[in-house]
């Protein structure tokens, strides 16, 4: 296919692969932290760790949408279809992630409420046109490549009155959650995380643009390197970071060029200011209360506003305990310390939302069976692979 | 969920939507977010949506951009090499 397979080719591959051993300087490490679930992916299905020198080392972020989510959200989400019997409208990603007491969106549905996934926020209007005597709501999750169809569904609804859809919106903001770790005290004050540079997210950059990040990139004097999600894009874009280590440098460059520009999608930006607010603050699983790290729909579209028009209870919401998935979107910890990781917790069977989306870390550990190489891997381990 | 792919623009329709050839099959998907494409265009497709045009020249000049470390990296195995 064309603008994937040409950044997918095995020799231009090895070419870059080669002109990072030559640039990685022995005698130095480089923790470069990949934010987007997106590049995790891709780092492990590609194998591009493999390709890389022992001392070029990726960190993995939290930017994986599915498995950021509060568990508290997605029992309200639950309760929504369950309490308030509307037809709960939701990218599939969410199904499985397991809620409190593993109350997932799945296990609700095969209890009968009615939970539908769909494709696109054009199929839940549908489905709100469809059915008008049902209450309607569209499970708004993501960053800011979600934003924006979610900003044309509700533009949508008004215009055409369809007073039984409303959007439970969870949209959360990547530069507000990159800034957050790298305030954090592990990176900070205690210098357990430590992060060279970073991989500027692919399809977020798209629509904001790479001018989000300067900010921090002066500020924290940290290189962000805005990379693409294939494999290439991404050796690429480390080989940059790794120049810009090197040379001392701290600057936004852009490997992905042909689709992200410095102001972005301005036209989609626009749209989703007419709609969204700023919220104060929300919570991050992993990271705790982020302030303005997300967004709310604008009173002008209240009434299609599910937190307005249904009472959410206050619930006790609570996770597995041994469930490492916070430490993990820090980059604190790896899959393989989790206790569960791979025994009590499979993708089958996922106690954590880390193991339940393709971009969560321990997905990704499992899928492509990393954790075979690692020294803490264990007997069991080796056997369930085998 | 944040993936996306290149979609060529097979045909253009009302309400904003076109139909999108992907990994040999055709979608409909929404242009509300993008202006000014044309058919043949590539997009980025996300969640049903394109999110951005493809620029082809862009992606060119990177591809090169690849080769060239490669190159430049061979060249100075070779310098070194010579040194030694
Ligand atoms: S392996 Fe499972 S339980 Fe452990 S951190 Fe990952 S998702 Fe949570």
């Amino acid at each position: 296919m064309k603008y994937i397979d040409e950044f997918r080719q095995r020799d231009l591959a090895e070419m870059v692969a080669g002109a990072i051993a030559r640039e990685a300087q022995t005698g130095r490490d480089y923790h470069l932290m990949e934010f987007c679930g997106g590049h995790t992916h891709a780092i492990f299905r590609y194998g591009v760790q493999d390709l890389m020198p022992a001392n070029v080392h990726f960190v993995h972020g939290p930017g994986c949408p599915v498995c950021v989510l509060p568990v508290r959200r997605l029992d309200d989400a639950v309760e929504l279809a369950e309490r308030y019997q509307v037809i709960l409208c939701t990218y599939g990603d969410m199904m499985r992630v397991p809620g409190t007491k593993q109350r997932s969106l799945i296990r609700a549905k095969a209890d009968g409420a009615d939970i539908r996934m769909v494709y696109s926020t054009q199929d839940a209007l549908r489905i709100a046109r469809q059915n008008p005597d049902r209450q309607v709501v569209f499970f708004a999750i993501g960053f800011e490549t979600t934003t924006p169809p979610t900003a044309v569904a509700l533009v949508q609804a008004r215009r055409e009155g369809l007073s039984n859809f409303s959007v439970f919106c969870n949209h959360v903001l990547t530069p507000a959650a990159i800034q957050n770790i790298l305030q954090s005290p592990e990176v900070r004050d205690l210098g357990t995380v430590r992060i060279d540079g970073f991989l500027g997210p692919s399809h977020v950059s798209s629509v904001i643009g790479s001018e989000p990040y300067e900010f921090f990139a002066e500020e924290f004097q940290k290189p962000v390197v805005i990379a693409g999600f294939e494999p290439l894009d991404v050796m690429q874009s480390t080989l940059m970071l790794i120049r810009q280590v090197n040379e001392g440098r701290h600057e936004v460059e852009n490997e992905y060029t042909r689709v992200v520009s410095r102001e972005g999608n301005t036209k989609a930006q626009a749209l989703v200011g007419d709609v969204f607010e700023l919220r104060e603050s929300f919570e991050w699983r992993g990271l705790g209360s982020v302030p303005y790290s997300a967004l709310r729909i604008r009173a002008d579209f209240a009434e299609f506003d599910a937190e307005k028009r249904f009472q959410l209870s206050e619930k006790a919401s609570r996770e597995v305990k041994s469930c490492e998935c916070p430490a993990i979107l820090r980059g604190v910890k790896k899959p393989t310390d989790c206790k569960l990781f791979g025994t009590v917790c499979t993708p089958d069977n996922p106690m954590g939302s880390c193991m339940v989306s393709s971009e969560g870390a321990c997905a990704a550990y499992w899928t492509y069976g990393r954790f075979r190489n690692q020294t803490t891997a264990d007997a069991y381990q080796e056997d369930v692979v085998a | 969920m944040c993936l996306a792919l290149p979609a060529r623009v097979v045909s253009l329709e009302a309400d904003d939507l076109a139909t999108v050839a992907l990994e040999g099959v055709r979608k409909k998907i929404s242009l509300a977010l993008v202006d000014d494409v044309a058919v043949g265009d590539y997009v980025l497709v996300h969640v049903g949506y394109a999110l951005h045009k493809v620029s082809e020249e862009e992606a060119e000049r990177t591809l090169s951009m690849m080769a060239e470390a490669g190159v430049l990296a061979e060249e100075l195995a070779e310098i070194k090499g010579a040194e030694a």
